[in-house]
């Protein structure tokens, strides 16, 4: 239980990762990493694909990187409420971010290859998630 | 020795945004002209069944129970085989199997969707779920959005633009008007698509299929019986499938699906041919810059000029490789479980001569690309006549 309170809409109570919750409220973004093979993981996960181990730790990621793709829907899932700007990044680790673009943002020119800045966000209703935010 | 694999027989249902009819009746129209289309073919010769269909859209469970025994087909074998938008290309390649392995002789592939009991906003819930629902769903990441994230990333890595998007469309209108089994049979320009309402930018409504209902049936069979009951078998010559990652941040690419390459590769290599010798393709235009990234997946141009090639009409019949000239997913109608059936149904039909209007002229090998969700599988059939 916890997870449940992460991102816009939640399909998940329970993971291994719940963790990820509590330290987003404590404002760190954190991916795990394999103590086998020394893989980083993010979005974490508590298993190693690559080496098959379970033996995880979690580790601070610096959130800066790169836009990749985005895209502004205006037309929304049931449940959902447009318009919003989808994105994906690349950060600095290596790895891989899919998440929103913070609203203020949302209205500028977004250029692909541009330096963005995965944060915290709270929402309403005690819930919270990660946002992009151009630097 | 194995014995080769032909379709037999093919139908479906003619693609509507609502049928009016429940699942078992539109599968038993799909089956029916299969049947009839092959020659002195009856129910009690098909050895077993594969029921394709992507979960969600009906209350009815299990809808393998259901569908046999409407169709008569008790007590020989069925279940249920999912891959989303692929569900009957794998359908297709779990009947190949059992036909080469000798377990069966004669299999029908049934795909179905009824999509119109849902509302759109419900549907795009149901696909987003479709996606990772830990790390992507929760932000609301929809169909459109995912394919719309492509085609940005795509224009940005080759300069491909909106217009060349909207001709993707302006074909497969045209097409659409020669297939009565068509949902939408009517000519668009590229003005009308790019004043569209935007959906997820840069696609408007144009750039996107439409949810429909229908279904498909194809009849496959074994080499020894394939003759006996076809006077036009059509052989499957080669088959490809693969996976990639379900959540878009895992990918290595955003302007390709690397299911499709790789069942590409495995499929030319069996069938022993290159792109170039494909006479008619089927390509999974969901979206139309999924038919762009095809064109490039496929090896009919090369990377990044998939933009050009639709430019100069290439995939138009008379091109260099006619694409999708029943109206595709775009026009005819995306019921995503009976989507696979539907595009070898094309195939066959154009491999036999009996294409109409939409004739290819001498086509001797055609090829069917179904990608199943944002790229997850992605199945690719050779078939020559
Ligand atoms: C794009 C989308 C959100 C639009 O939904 P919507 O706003 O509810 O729009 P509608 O479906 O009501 O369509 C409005 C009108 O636009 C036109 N239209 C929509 N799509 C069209 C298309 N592809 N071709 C021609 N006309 C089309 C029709 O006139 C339609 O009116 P109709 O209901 O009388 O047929 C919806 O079609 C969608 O979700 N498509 C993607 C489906 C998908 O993801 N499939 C799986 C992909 S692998
Ligand atoms: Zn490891």
């Amino acid at each position: 239980m916890g997870f449940e309170k992460f991102g816009i809409m939640s399909y998940t109570k329970e993971t291994k990762v719940e963790d990820f919750v509590k330290h987003l409220e404590d404002g760190r973004i954190m991916g795990t990493r394999c103590k086998k093979c020394g893989t980083i993981i993010f979005p974490p996960r508590a298993d190693c694909a690559k080496c098959l181990s379970s033996d995880i730790e979690w580790t601070p990621l610096s959130g800066r990187g790169k836009l990749i793709t985005h895209t502004t829907a205006h037309f929304a899932p049931a449940g959902f409420e447009a318009p919003y700007t989808l994105a994906l990044a690349e950060l600095g680790e290596g790895v891989r971010v899919f998440t929103r673009i913070c609203k203020d943002d949302e209205k500028d020119k977004l250029k692909i290859g541009m330096y963005v800045q995965l944060v915290t966000k709270r929402l309403g209703d005690e819930r919270i998630t990660y946002e992009l935010k151009k630097i | 020795m194995h014995s080769k694999v032909a379709v037999v027989g093919v139908g479906q249902t003619t693609f509507t945004r609502s049928c009016g009819i429940s699942i078992r009746e539109l599968c038993f129209e799909a089956f029916r002209e299969a049947i009839d289309d092959a020659r002195n073919l009856s129910t009690e010769d098909i050895d077993g069944s594969i029921i394709c269909s992507a979960p969600e859209y009906d209350k009815q469970r299990s809808p393998a129970g259901l569908i046999t025994e409407y169709l008569g087909l008790n007590p020989k074998p069925t279940f249920l085989a999912e891959a989303i938008c692929a569900s009957s290309s794998v359908g297709a390649r779990i009947a190949w199997s059992f036909i080469r392995s000798g377990l069966h002789k004669i299999v029908a592939v049934i795909g179905f969707q009824k999509m119109s009991e849902l509302t759109s906003a419900e549907s795009q819930e149901r696909m987003l779920r479709g996606g990772d629902i830990m790390w992507e769903s929760p932000f609301g990441s929809m169909m459109p959005a995912y394919y719309a994230m492509f085609a940005r990333a795509h224009m940005n890595e080759y300069g491909t633009t909106e217009e060349q998007l909207a001709k993707i469309k302006v074909k497969s209108g045209m097409y659409s008007m020669m297939n009565p089994k068509a949902m939408y049979q009517k000519e668009t320009t590229v003005e009308k698509i790019m004043n569209s309402k935007i959906v997820a930018s840069p696609l408007k409504v144009f750039d996107c299929c439409a949810n429909a209902d229908g279904a498909s049936c194809i009849i496959l069979a074994s080499e020894e019986v394939a003759e006996k009951i076809s006077d036009t078998p059509v052989w499957i010559t080669g088959l490809g499938l693969a996976s990639a990652p379900l959540s878009l941040a895992s990918r290595k690419t955003v302007s390709s699906l690397s299911c499709a390459v790789e069942a590409r590769k495995q499929a030319y290599k069996m069938a022993g041919l290159k792109a170039r010798d494909v006479d008619v393709a089927e390509v999974h235009d969901c979206f139309t810059i999924a038919e762009i990234m095809a064109y490039e997946d496929l090896g009919f141009c090369k990377r990044g000029e998939g933009g050009k090639l639709i430019d100069n009409e290439e995939t138009y019949i008379g091109g260099k490789i006619p694409v999708n000239v029943d109206g595709g997913l775009l026009s005819k109608g995306h019921p995503v479980g009976a989507t696979g059936g539907s595009q070898i149904r094309t195939i066959v039909q154009q491999l036999r001569g009996e294409a109409g209007k939409t004739q290819v002229a001498d086509a001797e090998t055609g090829l069917v690309h179904n990608i199943g969700g944002i790229g997850l599988y992605g199945s690719i059939m050779i078939f020559r006549r």
